[in-house]
């Protein structure tokens, strides 16, 4: 870390004794916040500790019940929806704001475009957008449009945009949450840059890791309490995982345990390909976790729909407990016991607009009634048995799902997928966007499933967790199996060395 | 964010218990009600009102239909020209004099007509899933099919029912009363009574709401979308078919022209019912209702004196326009 950034600046941006309620219940508690100029700030705490109310306030988004927000020393009353942009205070969202037909000039001149003699200045608006992007050190094309771009690409589009509107207080909402490791990199390459040029960032992010290795300092709320701020290099990942949960963190992963080399062979894929994935093999036994690790992109999420039949394969078997499953079947193979948990919750996992039952027995629902009928008793029931068994805690029995915590939601969708009580569970990124707390939860429930004797494959970007959980993990590049790594293997360099192409072997 | 997410539910709880958008309908007929007893006392007599519903009953049937596409997230504009081709087809076999028995006869047309309409919803929803086009376009399309085949069959006159025995049987089926109550109301509770059963208390409803909210979560659910949404197509089309057969008796003849605009009709009732036009949310009762209200704005506005009843189309584009403020102002609290 550079020792000039940890150098206290001048205090930008602060909050004094902040506090705020929602119709009567309070969230946040008489919190303290600085952000000094030229410093990159985490801002930690689990899901509901008060985080994003405290980004909202500090963005004019949210008014604060009590307390005063100081800019440059004087107090101010940030304007509402946005307007404090003109204050020099941007969010990038975690969920992109970009229009996806414009190209990258017409997105960053939005809303303020040049003209002269009434007409656009185009060439004026295309020299401009070329000069912020290479003060990015961003290649990505001017004229390129939106839709064209990956999201890194997207995201970089959005921090030039807060460039060229002379942002000084940036707040990132887990800008790291889609991007790939090299993605992930470069953008903090990026804003390393820009926190040595003066700007300030606030980084909202669950990922323990990314904070250790970007922020100079970090702040830990829980429970809408302010607990610490203190420099990042005198803490470690462990102790702001305490900070976090306010407990002991008793260990994250469950002991691993693993299958004998006899147990039956539940799933067994055989030369599968699509249009990305090449002829991938592989076989889980009973009682078993397989990890599926890779760059994003690499074909995991294809290969793992392509098995459950959400997708057709263009030539290779799928046999689950001994019998061929025919391609693009969902019934067929979730009739057979295998289920697929899908990473997308809120677009392709829930309704969020329906309550927790609905969701719970869509997959299910010829469990809950004789010709079609639905027993609303019987739904009731599984709901009450599913918040039980997976600790759903929610206030308001119904509540809709997309007013649910991360974690909630989740949690909610795992009870969905258990319901159709599968043998064999395919869960795609387990933990994204998640708390701590929850994230251990989560490990724990997928350790009994396998225990209990189901087969389970875990797909996940997040290389801890496939070490922390599976005895066997298959590395995929470029759509094809590349490395499988057993025991004493499974490190997070060998993995690296297989994703990145640098070790290859062949996968029987 | 979550914090505040599930305050929002606490708040929800505390004074929502009751769901504003559902109740919004029936409170805007209880003040049309008033309203029309305010402008002419004989308004509000069990006779205008149950003329007032009988008159209702093609519009309210086939927007039960169509509360069933437009919650999974579709459209049906062909509905007012599938009834003019059904009725068509209807009166044109009974003509066609192939079973002599009148009771037998009309047993067979009754049937003949439930699966024509079956039929012309399957092709809307086939066109729609399997050709893979917007079913605005698709039903655009058959709607101006149907229309013209309908046009053709009558040479651009009208069909009309000859048999006058046949005629005199048929009938009470739209003039007659069971217990008192006009058939046509009749007809209207057991579909409503029937829909509301399939689409809140069935897996079928259930697959409906989440196809129309979500069809990748439906998808990824195991739920076999396109079939879901072809049946809701089937659906309407049986209902259009019931409709017909309540409007074939009530004049004994149809032409190019019948029918036309109820498709805009069926949308308004299911719109002001508190169907949200995007899908994945049905409310069949509330359907009824925007129906109702329809048929009742029209009948103040003959039973006043100060509008001119020539104002009905404008005062019922009016309403969809307040139907669609209301319900997002009442969103927007929420």
């Amino acid at each position: 870390m550079d020792s000039e950034a940890v150098d206290a600046g001048a205090v930008v941006l602060s909050a004094r004794r902040i506090s705020k309620s929602f119709s009567g219940v309070q969230v946040l508690f008489s919190v303290n916040f600085d952000l000094r100029a030229g410093e990159i700030h985490a801002l930690m705490g689990e899901n509901g500790a008060g985080k994003s109310t405290l980004v909202k306030i500090l963005s004019g988004f949210e008014q604060p019940t009590s307390g005063e927000i100081i800019l440059d020393g004087n107090p101010v009353k940030l304007p509402p929806n946005g307007a404090a942009e003109a204050l020099g205070i941007v969010i990038i969202h975690q969920e992109l704001n970009l229009a996806e037909h414009l190209t990258v000039t017409e997105s960053l001149f939005l809303g303020r475009e040049v003209t002269r003699f009434g007409v656009l200045d185009r060439k004026y608006m295309r020299s401009e957008a070329r000069r912020v992007l290479d003060l990015l050190g961003s290649h990505v094309d001017e004229n390129a449009l939106i839709s064209t771009l990956s999201i890194a690409d997207k995201q970089m589009v959005e921090i030039a945009k807060a460039i060229s509107r002379d942002a000084r207080v940036v707040f990132m909402d887990e800008p790291t949450a889609v991007l790939s490791r090299e993605e992930t990199n470069f953008l903090f390459r990026q804003v390393r840059k820009l926190r040595d040029q003066g700007t300030s960032f606030v980084f909202v992010s669950h990922k323990l890791d990314e904070v250790m290795e970007l922020t100079d300092r970090v702040t830990v709320l829980r429970d809408g309490q302010w607990i610490k701020t203190s420099p990042t290099s005198i803490l470690d990942g462990e102790s702001i995982a305490q900070l976090m949960v306010g407990r002991e963190l008793s260990k994250l992963y469950p002991a691993k345990r693993e299958p004998n080399v006899d147990e039956e062979i539940m799933l067994s894929v055989d030369a599968l390909s699509t249009g990305y994935v090449r002829e991938a093999s592989f076989e889980v036994r009973k009682g078993e976790i397989l990890g599926f690790s890779g760059m994003i992109g690499s074909g995991r999420t294809e290969l793992m729909e392509a098995v459950a039949g959400l997708r057709s394969r263009a030539s290779g078997e799928v046999i689950i407990r001994g019998e061929a499953v025919p391609s693009g079947d969902v019934h067929a193979a979730n009739r057979r016991g295998l289920a697929y948990m899908t990473k997308d919750r809120k677009s392709k996992g829930l309704l969020l607009n329906s309550r927790m039952t609905a969701n719970l027995t869509l997959q299910s629902l010829e469990k809950h009634g004789k010709l079609g009928y639905l027993s609303p008793a019987s739904e009731a029931s599984a709901l009450e048995r599913a918040r039980r068994r997976f600790d759903i805690r929610v206030r308001d029995g119904n509540v809709v799902a997309g007013r649910m915590s991360g974690g909630n939601q989740q949690k909610l969708l795992l009870a969905k997928v258990m319901e159709t009580e599968p043998e064999i569970i395919i869960i795609d990124e387990p933990t994204r966007g998640i708390d701590v707390g929850t994230k251990q939860q989560i490990y724990h429930f997928i350790s009994a499933l396998a225990r209990d004797g189901r087969a389970i494959i875990v797909v996940s970007s997040e290389m801890p967790e496939v070490i922390g959980l599976c005895t066997r993990v298959a590395v995929m590049r470029e759509g094809r199996i590349v490395g499988m790594l057993e025991g004493e293997e499974i490190s997070e360099q060998e993995i690296m060395r297989y994703a990145a192409g640098l070790k290859k072997k062949a996968v029987a | 964010m979550s914090v505040n997410e599930e305050t929002r539910a606490i708040r929800r709880r505390t004074w929502r218990d009751i769901d504003l958008r559902a109740v919004a309908p029936f409170a805007a007929l209880v003040l049309l009600l008033i309203l029309g007893a305010i402008v002419n006392p004989n308004f509000i007599g069990i006779t205008n009102l149950a003329n007032v519903a009988t008159r209702s009953a093609f519009i309210a049937i086939i927007a039960v239909g169509a509360t069933f596409v437009i919650s999974s997230g579709d459209l049906d504009l062909s509905v007012g020209s599938m009834v003019a081709f059904v009725a068509s087809l209807m009166i044109l076999f009974m003509n066609s004099g192939v079973i002599a028995d009148p009771a037998l006869m009309l047993t067979a047309a009754v049937l003949f007509t439930v699966i024509a309409g079956a039929l012309c919803g399957l092709a809307n929803g086939l066109i729609t899933t399997v050709g893979r086009i917007e079913p605005f376009i698709a039903t655009l399309g058959t709607m101006g099919i149907y229309r013209g085949l309908t046009t053709w069959l009558s040479q651009g006159g009208a069909i009309t029912l000859r048999e006058p025995e046949l005629q005199e049987m048929y009938r009470p089926a739209y003039f007659g009363s069971i217990l008192g109550m006009p058939v046509p109301i009749a007809v209207i509770l057991a579909v409503t009574g029937v829909a509301a059963f399939i689409l809140y208390r069935t897996r079928y409803g259930r697959h409906v709401v989440a196809v129309g909210s979500n069809s990748d979560v439906a998808r990824y659910s195991g739920i076999p979308v396109n079939r879901v949404r072809t049946i809701a197509f089937v659906i309407q089309g049986l209902c259009v078919a019931i409709a017909v057969l309540l409007y074939v008796p009530r004049l004994g003849s149809t032409s190019a022209t019948t029918g036309i605009l109820w498709e805009l009709q069926a949308i308004t009732a299911v719109v002001v019912g508190g169907t949200a036009l995007k899908g994945g949310a049905g409310r069949v009762w509330g359907t009824i209702c925007g129906a109702f209200i329809l048929e009742l704005v029209g009948n103040i506005m003959l039973l006043s004196n100060f509008i001119s009843e020539y104002l009905i189309g404008a005062i019922q584009g009016a309403i969809i326009i307040i139907a669609m403020l209301v319900q997002r102002s009442l969103v927007r609290k929420s």
